[in-house]
């Protein structure tokens, strides 16, 4: 492991975006922000900017006018990047899955690295799930590396 | 002159590292005073690093320019105070290093670069005045207004000058985007309009930024030691002293307005400088 994929995985920055959550999944994002379980530990930092992050975390069903934002955003974030869906609705739409303006989970849109399910998910879960995505992210890198070689 | 060099070099090397360190534990006391672990201590390199290998992604070319620039003028004014240059010249270059930087955000149409950008010259127009009056009162003291002046006192500044080590302080609080000051754009990644000057500044661009950030640091703590030149030591504790109230004040203080920022530096900190400008004047040249 070079001391690029050491600092990438010590400091993933995290955009947050709402497609349309109930704001359940969202509480349990900012919780992971709070003294009990300071995501900062490892580096992570709630940016709030796609131009700074890494990592755009996704809650909620996306939705006819969401799926326009969130695709914007991702196309904004400079790669790697990582794509977690966070929450039963993010993953698949959840109860609001026939909606008529439901699309669906985040993964109608976007490709999505790490789903994490529940409702709403533990900010364990979410940590995890945050983690499992910058190793995907780092093995796409490296692929492209070999690929470009 | 080739000691003057060399000592210049190795500041410039040495800078980054120092920097960094002492931004690591800004961010490590921030997170305890929070009740928070914390990030580790290297943290900022971290992120430097991991900046600079995220692939470009500029808005226009004047961006990295822009950076470039801005970066150049803290390395240059790190070096210049560590060769005892002109202390005016000094702080042209850095004025200039903002300038660039606030151009560069200027150069984008997104309206939170923009408001950040208008934010930033306020801020640059605030604590500008303070940093211009601490020179002219090494001027009444010592004749010159070359840091190798000082360095020749036999007296502390700060004996003379104590008004100045808080307007310093202020303008470190200031330049470092601390609260209550931080309007433009804030130091840890907390969000003002979304992230106000920096927004639009993105992989090697922001890593560039954050490498100047370092330089700034060490510059402005170079300030006050040398408020105590005679003794590098307690020179260095009172920076760090400084720094540690800008820390402090960061988290006991929540973020205020550009027309409250405005008014505060020109009526107290222009106060707390002319008060002590008019002593020095009363008591003349110090003995060299």
């Amino acid at each position: 492991m070079g001391l690029i994929d050491i600092a990438r995985s010590k400091s993933p920055w995290i955009l947050h975006f709402d497609a349309g959550a109930c704001n359940g999944c969202d509480i349990e994002i900012l919780a992971c922000l709070t003294p009990v379980y300071d995501v900062e530990r490892f580096g992570i930092i709630n940016i709030g900017n796609p131009k700074h992050a890494d990592v755009l975390l996704v809650t909620g069903t996306v939705n006819k006018r969401s799926a326009r934002v969130l695709r914007n955003l991702y196309d904004q974030m400079p790669d790697p990047k990582a794509v977690v869906a966070i929450g039963a609705c993010a993953l698949s739409g959840g109860v609001f899955h026939e909606c008529y303006n439901v699309l669906g989970g985040v993964d109608s849109v976007l490709p999505v690295d790490v789903y994490v399910p529940g409702c709403a998910p533990k900010p364990e879960a979410i940590i995890e799930g945050v983690v499992m995505a910058l190793g995907k992210m780092q093995e796409r890198e490296h692929a492209r590396k070999r690929g470009a070689a | 002159m080739m000691a003057e060099y060399l000592t210049a070099l190795a500041a410039v090397l040495a800078a980054p590292f120092l920097g960094g360190i002492l931004m690591g534990l800004d961010r490590v006391v921030s997170a305890r005073l929070q009740s928070r672990q914390g990030p580790p201590l290297v943290q900022p390199f971290y992120d430097i690093l991991k900046l600079f290998a995220k692939r470009r992604m500029a808005a226009n070319t004047f961006q990295m320019i822009s950076v470039s620039v801005y970066l150049a003028s803290m390395v240059l004014s790190l070096a210049l105070l560590v060769m005892g240059q002109d202390l005016l010249v000094l702080l042209f270059i850095l004025a200039l290093g903002n300038i660039m930087l606030i151009l560069g955000g200027f150069s984008v149409k997104s309206p939170y670069s923009q408001l950040g950008s208008q934010r930033e010259v306020i801020v640059l127009l605030a604590y500008e005045p303070l940093l211009v009056c601490m020179v002219v009162g090494t001027y009444i003291l010592t004749g010159s207004f070359s840091a190798a002046s000082v360095f020749g006192l036999e007296r502390p500044l700060a004996l003379s000058m104590p008004a100045f080590v808080i307007t310093q302080t202020l303008v470190m609080a200031m330049k470092l985007h601390k609260s209550p000051f931080d309007v433009s754009a804030s130091h840890h990644a907390h969000q003002e309009l979304v992230r106000g000057i920096y927004t639009e500044f993105s992989g090697p661009q922001m890593a560039v930024i954050e490498l100047a950030h370092l330089y700034e640091l060490v510059l402005l703590l170079g300030f006050i030691v040398l408020f105590w030149h005679t003794n590098l030591v307690v020179g260095i504790v009172l920076a760090l002293a400084c720094h540690a109230a800008v820390i402090v004040l960061d988290n006991v203080s929540a973020r205020m307005t550009t027309r409250w920022m405005f008014g505060f530096t020109w009526s107290v900190g222009l106060a707390l400088a002319a008060a002590n400008l008019a002593a020095l004047y009363a008591t003349g040249p110090l003995p060299r």
